[in-house]
């Protein structure tokens, strides 16, 4: 059989307000290991989820081709019964289950639903050989390291019988050799005669393995690049992922930076649970009084691992190096701390760790602050509704009133709300996590409105954003992350996209 | 006309286990030929149900925290034992007895709120540990055994009445001037925040629907003061349950402290990053329920005049399902102690009204059980049906569920103008 072994054809997927994909296509050869590149948001794993039944077929246009005939899934389960598994980023395993029962779950070797337990680890200890993995097929998969986890999610595609075979940034949490491991197994299994679809930020990695690479860009197919025809470099990808204009607009602004306000010095970081593990690695950054300062990262690089663990160590389980405010050393053991500091922190994760979608705008505008409006034993609630009404004029908070419920607003109102909250705090240093991530282009227009406002006042403001032009536009400086570690820091009119995102796809292991 | 479709709406919402807690007097009132509203009944359903009721104060507490308490029974029989035997068998005197007790209970919730806020141990597990734990220790300290004998002042916590001073009426005077004090301060009170929220500009209630709820909470007031001033007077519990509704509603509505309950339950991770001390929350609430526990204790031992290994059985479930009568939600961040107090009284008047009727104890569990579940499911109907405005309890199923289209519409209305006039101020 020849002809490619997966074709994707004018595929559009349309999300209420957004048009996620337009017209991809994307044609994968039988036998290649396929890069797919791109920004974050680029559309990348909304391609996956439509080849993979995630978005029921009908639910997008276009059409998809499986080995020669169109295919129609409406479920992952049906694509798996045809051989496409697909391997997330965040791994499906069950930690207090073992190898075995992992690897067959919900393909158990069943006779009339009682499982045969001896054949089960019979065929477990077959598949963990052919990816490498010697270990009890009791083991829990707790017990296991990640790298070993994600050996064990291909052992469980092999067990399906996998002809294509996706993987969404399979190396993001591993080490180097565990990384190395796996791309072994990948190519090894390219020789069995399957096919792999690799989704990664790491460019080195696509260079080494991949057979042919697409890149994708505002949910558009931008190339796809044959390794076979042409050297494809680096240089060549970033190229592909970033060139579009800087089409955003941005209110004109002249900084007025000032004096050292946050100095960061050799700040490390180790991850909650396992201690051992540097998520953040000896970071240097200042952000002045006055200064828009931008931290560009690709999605693992520990943009927002970085910002909580200055935001009164709110994450990571051992802390190494000095915060300095105002050039004083500052110990924040907590948030309140933090926010007594002058620090605020705007989560990237507006409902999640942003606000409390029961509360109404008001409640939520004082929730940080609240201590100021303490009068005696109670809450002066008059003045909490000055003091609300005062930010949904100055902001331009579209709401009937300030008692209507936050969960009710639309993403960009209750953005605004957010940031209201962490205004009223009167912080020195704001640290903006994906200001505008899910809100629509005029409310994101107003927000850099406000960042600017708020720069002008002599706050410091640290913006992290997944949207290079957002960095471009909006930063007197930004540095780029990587892997936990600055990797560079430029200043403004140095930054174009293809330097950012050279730098933030830097190897940081090999510098 | 919208307007008042509005208000209407959302205070049927907001009203709607009252109507519902009337509707029930009077099916009963009717029923019984009009033993229900006598005034001697209407006396003991307030000397009955007060440790009911000041457990569902702190339970709905901790079910807004997120938690739970399944220990509150236990801790009540077993604080109640150790009154008992203080009194009788250390001589120690009653007061005396009382607050030491009462420091013994706050120290029982402390040790729930450490497992449960500093160790992380699901407060479930922790509860029902206690659950078991002080049932023993009840059986321990009364050696299997019912302790009575208590002295005068002690029992008079538990059935004791205010004392009557004046000239001999007919009524109990105090209690009626009591009852006309209290209507007078909540008039005059809200009168106040009317104006107070008139000054800053926002639509307050329309007058004459103003003065008919105040008329209405007035009358209520002042009838029930009647009936009880009709029968013994005002009960000693009746007056500690007043001071603890007043306390803990202030508490919980006007308090920092209160906020951050509210805040911990409705999204721990988001009170965290802003800097609420949620580990203190959650222990100051667990305490709390603690010491309310020992409270019903005492007054459940000075009522029934005697320490019974048995007591406060099945209090914990009275409790949790008061409070979830009263509008709290499951997964914590909703609830009011005035909603708690109305969920009480409803399982209070079913108990009385089906006795009164002649129900049997076992047909009488099973209806109550089958009032539980419809009271949340018309509650949960009633917000997926209209999902607008509201107090606390009301926006909790909007966060999940999409807005209804006239809200959506209203929004988007609001975003395509550049700047809106103030709508009305939905009720709160």
């Amino acid at each position: 059989m020849t002809g490619p072994i997966l074709e994707m054809r004018s595929i559009t997927k349309r999300f209420p307000g957004v048009l996620a994909l337009s017209d991809v296509n994307l044609t994968v050869r039988r036998g290649d290991i396929h890069a797919i590149c791109g920004e974050n948001g680029a559309g990348k794993s909304t391609l996956m989820k439509v080849l993979s039944g995630v978005y029921p077929h009908g639910s997008y246009d276009g059409e998809v081709w499986f080995d020669g005939s169109v295919v129609e899934f409406g479920n992952l389960r049906q694509s798996e019964a045809s051989g496409i598994v697909i391997i997330h980023q965040e791994l499906a395993l069950i930690p207090e289950l073992s190898i075995a029962e992992n690897i067959f779950l919900g393909n158990e070797t069943a006779k009339r639903g009682v499982i045969n337990w001896d054949a089960a680890h019979h065929r477990a200890i077959e598949l963990m050989a052919r990816v490498g993995l010697a270990e009890n097929p009791l083991t829990k998969v707790k017990d296991l390291g990640i790298g070993k986890q994600q050996l064990v999610e291909i052992a469980k595609a092999l067990g399906k019988d996998v002809r294509l075979l996706i993987l969404d940034e399979p190396t993001a949490a591993l080490n180097d050799d565990d990384s190395a491991h796996l791309l072994d197994l990948l190519r090894g299994l390219k020789g069995k005669g399957i096919t792999s679809i690799m989704i990664s930020h790491k460019l080195n990695e696509i260079e080494q393995v991949a057979d042919a690479i697409t890149i994708l860009r505002d949910g558009r197919t931008i190339e796809t690049l044959d390794v076979a025809v042409g050297a494809v470099d680096q240089d060549r990808i970033i190229r592909g992922m970033v060139g579009r204009d800087l089409e955003h607009r941005f209110p004109d602004h002249t900084p007025e930076i000032g004096d050292v306000l946050l100095e960061v010095s050799n700040w490390s970081v180790s991850h909650p649970t396992d201690h051992s593990r540097d998520v953040i690695r000896s970071v240097d950054l200042t952000v002045r009084h006055g200064e828009i300062v931008g931290i560009a990262g690709l999605m693992g690089a520990g943009r927002t691992e970085l910002a909580r663990s200055i935001f009164g160590r709110s994450y990571g389980g051992r802390f190494e190096g000095e915060l300095r405010l105002d050039g004083k050393q500052v110990e924040l053991r907590s948030v309140h701390a933090a926010i007594g500091a002058g620090i605020a922190y705007l989560s990237e994760d507006r409902k999640g760790l942003g606000l409390n979608l029961l509360d109404d705008i008001k409640t939520s505008i004082t929730s940080a602050g609240l201590g100021k409006l303490r009068r005696g034993l109670t809450v002066d609630e008059d003045q909490e509704v000055v003091v609300a009404e005062r930010f949904r004029k100055d902001l331009n908070i579209k709401a009937p009133s300030t008692s209507v419920g936050v969960g009710k607003l639309s993403g960009g109102n209750q953005q605004k709300v957010v940031l209201s909250k962490w205004m009223f705090t009167d912080p020195q240093v704001l640290i903006l996590d994906e200001p505008t991530r899910g809100i629509d282009v005029g409310a994101k227009y107003e927000i850099y409105g406000i960042i600017q406002g708020l720069a002008k006042q002599g706050k410091g403001v640290l913006v992290i954003s997944s949207e290079l032009p957002e960095l471009i536009g909006l930063c007197d400086r930004i540095y780029t992350l990587a892997e936990g570690q600055i990797t560079q820091e430029l200043a403004r009119g140095e930054f174009t996209q293809e330097r950012l995102m050279k730098h933030m796809t830097a190897d940081v292991r090999q510098a | 006309m919208n307007k008042l479709q509005n208000i209407l709406r959302g205070n049927i919402r907001q009203y709607g286990m009252v109507i519902a807690l009337a509707a029930l007097l009077v099916f009963f009132q009717l029923r019984t030929d009009g033993i229900m509203l006598k005034p001697i009944n209407v006396s003991n359903l307030v000397v009955q149900n007060a440790q009911i009721l000041i457990l569902a104060i702190g339970m709905v507490m901790v079910i807004v925290a997120r938690h739970i308490d399944l220990s509150v029974g236990s801790v009540a029989a077993f604080v109640g034992a150790v009154a008992a035997i203080l009194m009788t068998k250390h001589d120690v005197p009653w007061f005396l007895a009382v607050v030491i007790c009462l420091v013994l209970a706050a120290a029982i919730g402390a040790w729930h709120g450490f497992w449960v806020a500093y160790v992380g141990i699901p407060a479930f597990i922790v509860t029902l540990a206690s659950m078991l734990l002080f049932r023993g220790l009840t059986l321990v300290v009364l050696k299997g055994a019912t302790v009575g004998s208590l002295p005068q002042g002690f029992k008079d916590i538990g059935s004791g009445f205010l004392p009557e001073i004046g000239p001999d009426t007919g009524y109990h005077n105090v209690t009626l001037i009591l009852g006309a004090v209290a209507a007078l301060a909540l008039v005059v009170m809200d009168v106040r925040k009317r104006r107070a929220t008139q000054k800053y500009g926002f639509d307050v209630l329309p007058l004459p629907l103003f003065l008919l709820k105040n008329a209405l909470i007035a009358g209520v007031i002042i009838y029930f003061s009647y009936l009880l001033a009709s029968a013994r007077g005002l009960p000693i519990v009746g007056v500690i349950l007043f001071a603890l509704i007043i306390i803990y509603s202030f508490v919980m509505n006007r308090t920092v402290f209160g906020r951050q309950v509210y805040a911990v339950g409705g999204n721990v991770d988001a009170a965290t990053m802003s800097g609420v001390n949620t580990r203190r929350v959650d222990f100051l609430v667990m305490m709390n329920m603690g010491l309310l526990a020992g409270l019903a204790g005492l007054v459940t031992t000075a009522r029934l005049t005697a320490a019974n290994p048995k007591a406060g059985t099945n209090f914990e479930l009275d409790a949790i399902a008061a409070a979830f009568i009263g509008g709290a939600a499951v997964t914590g961040g909703v609830g009011t102690v005035i909603g708690a107090i109305v969920g009480g009284l409803v399982m209070g008047v079913l108990n009385n009204g089906m006795s009164l009727m002649g129900v049997s104890i076992d047909w009488q569990q099973a209806i109550k059980g089958l009032v539980l579940l419809a009271a949340v499911a018309f509650d949960v109907w009633n917000k997926r049906r209209t999902a607008s405005g509201g107090g606390a309890g009301a926006e909790k199923a909007d966060a999940t569920a999409p807005p209804p289209p006239e809200l959506i519409e209203e929004i988007e209305e609001l975003e395509a103008a550049d700047s809106g006039p103030p709508g009305p101020a939905p009720a709160r």
